[in-house]
């Protein structure tokens, strides 16, 4: 897929990332696949005790054509963004041309702790969230001492 | 329609900046914007004078004592700002916005739309 960052004209959110990047490129890899920035969509990914959190930033897409699957530890989107620019033959002149169009796939590991069985997954203003619990078992419990 | 500069628009804090584009007709102009995250009420669309601001904030739903662990989204808000030319009807503008996607619709003044002029040959 072409590199294309998300927010590519404003200089000062350019800058922001490569420092970010730089300074990260320093710490610890995540994981062997990384995350790769700059691809569509732009993912975010936190958690609780109890559960993994990933929002999927991608706007103006059918919910129900997102192809999300789960397997071996490895949460893989993908799906196709139309395009909405005109055809060569229409009179009409593009002027900028930023937002992403075509097919997309991102992939993210996932910890080990996570139950496939309990995942949820909602679309909403463009964000794609996946809910998925970790096991009971991997949940910190409060050792008792008598 | 121009863009104004990154200075202007980032004087107070930081914001991210929505990819868009941009598509002109004859009869005016089409703006789509990725706003994602932001619900209906947290979007906001300016024209004063020639300036149309574009800004929104970003709602997700998080559980709570969530801690972020990757983050390409970093910031809470959105803003763009473009200054409009003279032939645009600001009064006229239409909006829609669905599934994070804003659509303007900005027309081109009846004056201006193009007209097309008779030639005739004495």
């Amino acid at each position: 897929m072409m590199y294309r960052s998300l927010f590519p004209r404003d200089l000062f959110a350019e800058l922001d990332r490569l420092q970010r990047e730089m300074r990260e490129s320093y710490e610890l890899s995540p994981s062997i696949r990384g995350f790769a920035r700059g691809g569509f969509p732009a993912m975010n990914v936190g958690g609780t005790a109890s559960s993994v959190e990933i929002y999927a930033f991608a706007p103006g897409i059918d919910p129900t054509s997102i192809d999300a699957q789960m397997e071996k530890g490895v949460l893989t989107i993908a799906g196709e963004r139309k395009p909405q620019l005109p055809g060569k033959d229409e009179k009409a002149t593009v002027h900028i041309d930023e937002r992403f169009a075509g097919r997309f796939r991102r992939v993210v590991s996932l910890p080990d702790d996570v139950d496939p069985n309990a995942v949820n997954a909602k679309y909403r203003d463009g964000v794609l969230h996946i809910s998925i619990q970790r096991r009971q078992a991997a949940q910190p419990r409060r050792i008792s001492i008598d | 329609m121009t863009e104004k500069t990154a200075t202007e628009s980032a004087r107070n804090e930081p914001t991210l900046m929505p990819p868009v584009d941009v598509i002109e007709d004859t009869a005016g102009i089409t703006l789509y914007a990725d706003l994602p995250g932001v619900p209906k009420d947290k979007l906001s669309l300016h024209v004063e004078a020639d300036t149309l601001t574009i800004e929104g904030e970003v709602a997700l739903d998080m559980p709570e004592g969530m801690e972020s662990t990757h983050a390409e989204v970093s910031l809470p808000r959105y803003r763009r700002v473009f200054t409009l030319s003279k032939e645009l009807d600001t009064d006229k503008v239409a909006a829609e916005f669905a599934h994070g996607v804003l659509k303007l619709r900005i027309p081109k003044a009846e004056h201006a739309q193009p007209r097309r002029i008779e030639v005739r040959v004495e």
